[in-house]
C-alpha cells in the first residue's frame, strides 16, 4: 500500500449533539491537519466517542459542520464517507475469514478479483498476517484481530482513519507494542488519523495533538509535551500523569504558598483569583544539606514511603498541612538513603517547573 | 537460589498424590450420584415408550410376529401419498412461519427492549393459550358464516361466501398461527446476539444499508434461522389437533392415520409401525439438517 500522498484535513465546526435534555457536545470544534494524528483524550461520558460516532455517521448531529477536505459530510450516508474506522470490539465478521473481512471493504467498491486478492494481501503484510488469510477470526489472538481490523480500515484507502479505544483489549505489554506499531504505520501511510482514548499514556504516546475533552467540551488541545509540561485547567492537569495540588496565593505580582513568594521561570498576567500551584510528583527532588539557594523549598514530614520497583514515592505532610507525593528513581545509592515515616524532608522544586492552574469553574 | 531448588527437590516426588486423587474421584463420583435421577427419569420416558413402540409394531392383530406392518406402508400408496401431504403442509407453514417471521423477529430485535417486550408478548401470549381454543377461535373467523366472510361479503368484495376453514388453507393458516412462535423465539434470540456494531463496520467499509443487510446480517442470523426453522418443520409433521380440525377431514396428515389406525382399527401393530417410521424420518431429517449446517461454520460458530 503506498503512502497517503495528501490526505485531507478535517475541519469540524459547531457541532452539538443532545439526547433529550442531555447535551453531549456544545459546539464542537477541532481542525485536524493533513496527515496529522489527533487523540480525543477524556474520561467516559466527555463525549470524544460521540464525536468518533459522527464522524463516521452512525450518529446524526443536531448541528454543525464537518468537513474532509473541501467536502462536507455532515449530512452523507456511513457508508458513502469513504472513512475507515477500526471498532473498541475489532467488529471482525465472525461468518468471514481473514482474506474475506479484510476484502470485504473492496467488493463493495467493484474492485477487481485479481486487485482484491494483490492489495489485501500488501495490507496484511503491513500489519504482519501474511501468513494468516486462510483463518478463522475465531482462531486469532486478541492482537491479531486488532491487526486485521486494521487491515481491514486502511486497504481501501480511505481519506481519514478512526480509532475507537482500538487497544482497550489488550494486555498492557501487547497494548504498548501495538501503540509503537499503530504510531510506525501511521508515520509510512500519512493518513489523517482520529484517534478516541481514555488512557492517557496512550495518548502521549501516540499523538502528534491531543484533545482533552471534559463535559463535552475540549478543555485544551496541545502536543503532548504540551499537555504535560503546561495544563491549562485543573481537570487537565489531574488527568495527564500525576499531580500534586497546593493552594496559593496572589498578592499582586507575587506568588504565594504558606507565606513565601514562589520563585517562577514567567510570570502570570492577570487570571483567576483561585489558583493552584501543580506539582508532578517526579520534579521534586529531596534535598540534604546546603541546596541551590534558586529552588522553591518546602518542609514537611514523611508520612509513608511505597517501592515500586524502578521508583519509590514519599507521602509527604507539609506544614500547612497539605499533602504530596515525591517519585524517586531507584537508581545509584538512593535507596540506600529512603526516607523513612515520620521523618523531617525538605523537597526543592525548580522554578521551571513551577506551573499555575485555576480552579475549574463549575460548568 | 540453590538453598531454595534444594529444598523442594528435598520433598518426595508424590506428596499428597494419593489423597487429591481419591479427593477428584470422589467428587466425580457424587456429580454421577446427583444427576442419577434425572437421566433414570428420561430413559423411563423416553427410551421405554419408543422401545416398546418399536417392539409393538413387529407384531400383527393376532399376536404374531410379522414384518407386515411395515410391508403394508409400503405396499398401500395411499399412505405414500398421506406421508407427501404430511410433508407439502409442513414446507408450506414453515415458509409461511419463515415470511411472516423473519421481519417479525427483526423489527422485534431492533426496538427498544421495552417496546420489544411488550411486542413480544403478543406472540408468546397464544403459545400459552391451549391449542384446542385457538384452533376453534380460527375456525369461528374463517367458517362460511364466519367473520371474515361476513366482512367480505357486507363490503361486496365477494358474493358467495369463500370456502377458507375444513380445507388445506384452513390448516395452513391455523397450524402457521401455532408454529409462529417457535420459529420467532430462536430467530429473535440469534438476533438480538448480533452486535450493532457489526452493522456499523457493514457500513464503514462501504456496504449499502441492503448489502450489509444481506452479507452481514442475514448470515450472522443464520443459526437461529435454522434451529428456528427445523424446530417447526420437525414439529409439523407430527401435528394432530390443528390439521384434525383445520382440516375437517378434508386433509389427511400421518397423525392423523396413526389416531385412525388405532382408534377407528384398533390396529396397534400398524399404528405402531407409523409411529416408529415417522420418528426415523424426523431423526433423519435432523440429522441432514446438522450436516448441512454444522459442517458450514453456521451453527456452532456464527455467533462469537
Amino acid at each position: 500500500m503506498k503512502a497517503v500522498d495528501r490526505s485531507p484535513p478535517v475541519t469540524i465546526r459547531g457541532i452539538a449533539k443532545r439526547y433529550g435534555n442531555t447535551t453531549v457536545l456544545h459546539g464542537f470544534d477541532l481542525d485536524v491537519n493533513p496527515g496529522e494524528f489527533v487523540t480525543l483524550l477524556g474520561p467516559s461520558g466527555s463525549g470524544k466517542t460521540t464525536i468518533l460516532m459522527i464522524l463516521a455517521g452512525f450518529v446524526r448531529p443536531n448541528a454543525g459542520s464537518i468537513k474532509v477536505g473541501e467536502e462536507e459530510i455532515v449530512a452523507m450516508p456511513p457508508h458513502k464517507r469513504n472513512v475507515g474506522m477500526v471498532f473498541q470490539n475489532y467488529a471482525l465478521f465472525p461468518h468471514m475469514d481473514v482474506f474475506q473481512n479484510v476484502a470485504f471493504p473492496l467488493r463493495q467498491r467493484g474492485v477487481g478479483a485479481a486487485e482484491i486478492a494483490s492489495r489485501v494481501r500488501e495490507a496484511l503484510g503491513l500489519v504482519q498476517l501474511g501468513e494468516y488469510a486462510e483463518r478463522r477470526v475465531d482462531q486469532l489472538s486478541g492482537g491479531q484481530r486488532q491487526r486485521v481490523a486494521l487491515a481491514r480500515a486502511i486497504v481501501f484507502e480511505p481519506r481519514i482513519l478512526l480509532m475507537d479505544e482500538p487497544l482497550s483489549a489488550l494486555d498492557k505489554k501487547l497494548r504498548e507494542r501495538m501503540q509503537i506499531e499503530i504510531r510506525h504505520l501511521h508515520e509510512r501511510l500519512g493518513m489523517t488519523t482520529i484517534y478516541v482514548t481514555h488512557d492517557q499514556r496512550e495518548a502521549i504516546t501516540m499523538s502528534d495533538r491531543v484533545a482533552v475533552m471534559n463535559a463535552g467540551r475540549i478543555a485544551q488541545l496541545d502536543t503532548p509535551k504540551g499537555l504535560y509540561a503546561r495544563p491549562r485547567t485543573r481537570f487537565v492537569a489531574e488527568f495527564i500523569g500525576e499531580s500534586n495540588f497546593l493552594p496559593v496565593e496572589l498578592d499582586g505580582a507575587a506568588v504565594k504558598f504558606g507565606g513565601q513568594p514562589l520563585r517562577m521561570a514567567e510570570t502570570i498576567g492577570p487570571s483567576a483569583p483561585k489558583q493552584w500551584l501543580v506539582i508532578r510528583p517526579e520534579k521534586l527532588s529531596i534535598l540534604n544539606g546546603h541546596a541551590d539557594p534558586t529552588l522553591n523549598q518546602f518542609q514537611g514530614r514523611v508520612r509513608e514511603v511505597v517501592y515500586q520497583g524502578e521508583s519509590f514515592i514519599c507521602y509527604v505532610t507539609l506544614a500547612d498541612g497539605s499533602e504530596i507525593s515525591v517519585r524517586n528513581y531507584s537508581r545509584g545509592d538512593a535507596l540506600t538513603r529512603l526516607p523513612e515515616a515520620g521523618q523531617p524532608i525538605r523537597l526543592g522544586l525548580s522554578p521551571e517547573d513551577v506551573v499555575l492552574v485555576p480552579e475549574d469553574s463549575v460548568a | 537460589m540453590t538453598a531454595v531448588s534444594l529444598q523442594s527437590a528435598a520433598a518426595p516426588a508424590g506428596l499428597n498424590e494419593d489423597a487429591l486423587e481419591a479427593a477428584q474421584r470422589a467428587e466425580r463420583n457424587w456429580m454421577m450420584a446427583i444427576c442419577s435421577p434425572s437421566l433414570i427419569l428420561v430413559g423411563i420416558i423416553i427410551f421405554v415408550p419408543v422401545g416398546w413402540l418399536f417392539w409393538l409394531s413387529l407384531f400383527d392383530a393376532q399376536g404374531a410376529l410379522t414384518a407386515g406392518n411395515y410391508l403394508r406402508l409400503l405396499e398401500q400408496p395411499s399412505y405414500f401419498k398421506t406421508l407427501m401431504m404430511t410433508f407439502k403442509v409442513s414446507v408450506i407453514v414453515t415458509v409461511v412461519c419463515l415470511a411472516l417471521g423473519y421481519p417479525l423477529a427483526y423489527l422485534l430485535s431492533q426496538l427498544p427492549r421495552r417496546t420489544a417486550g411488550i411486542l413480544m408478548i403478543s406472540v408468546i401470549l397464544p403459545f400459552w393459550t391451549s391449542v384446542l381454543v385457538r384452533t376453534y377461535a380460527w375456525l369461528v373467523i374463517l367458517q362460511r358464516r364466519g367473520l371474515v366472510n361476513d366482512w367480505l361479503m357486507s363490503l361486496g368484495i365477494i358474493d358467495e361466501p369463500l370456502q377458507l376453514a375444513h380445507n388445506f388453507t384452513g390448516v395452513i393458516v391455523g397450524m402457521s398461527h401455532v408454529m409462529l412462535p417457535f420459529l420467532v423465539l430462536p430467530l429473535y434470540a440469534s438476533m438480538k446476539a448480533i452486535d450493532r456494531d457489526y452493522l456499523r463496520a457493514g457500513l464503514n467499509l462501504g456496504a449499502s444499508p441492503t448489502k450489509t443487510f444481506w452479507q452481514v446480517f442475514f448470515p450472522l442470523s443464520l443459526p437461529g434461522l435454522s434451529a428456528g426453522v427445523v424446530l417447526t418443520f420437525v414439529l409439523c409433521l407430527g401435528f394432530f389437533v390443528t390439521p384434525a380440525l383445520m382440516g375437517g377431514g378434508n386433509v389427511f396428515m400421518w397423525s392423523m392415520r396413526i389416531e385412525q389406525t388405532s382408534r377407528l382399527y384398533s390396529n396397534w401393530g400398524a399404528a405402531s409401525a407409523m409411529g416408529v417410521v415417522l420418528l426415523v424420518l424426523t431423526l433423519g431429517i435432523l440429522w441432514a439438517f446438522y450436516k448441512l449446517l454444522g459442517t458450514r461454520n453456521l451453527l456452532a460458530r456464527g455467533l462469537r
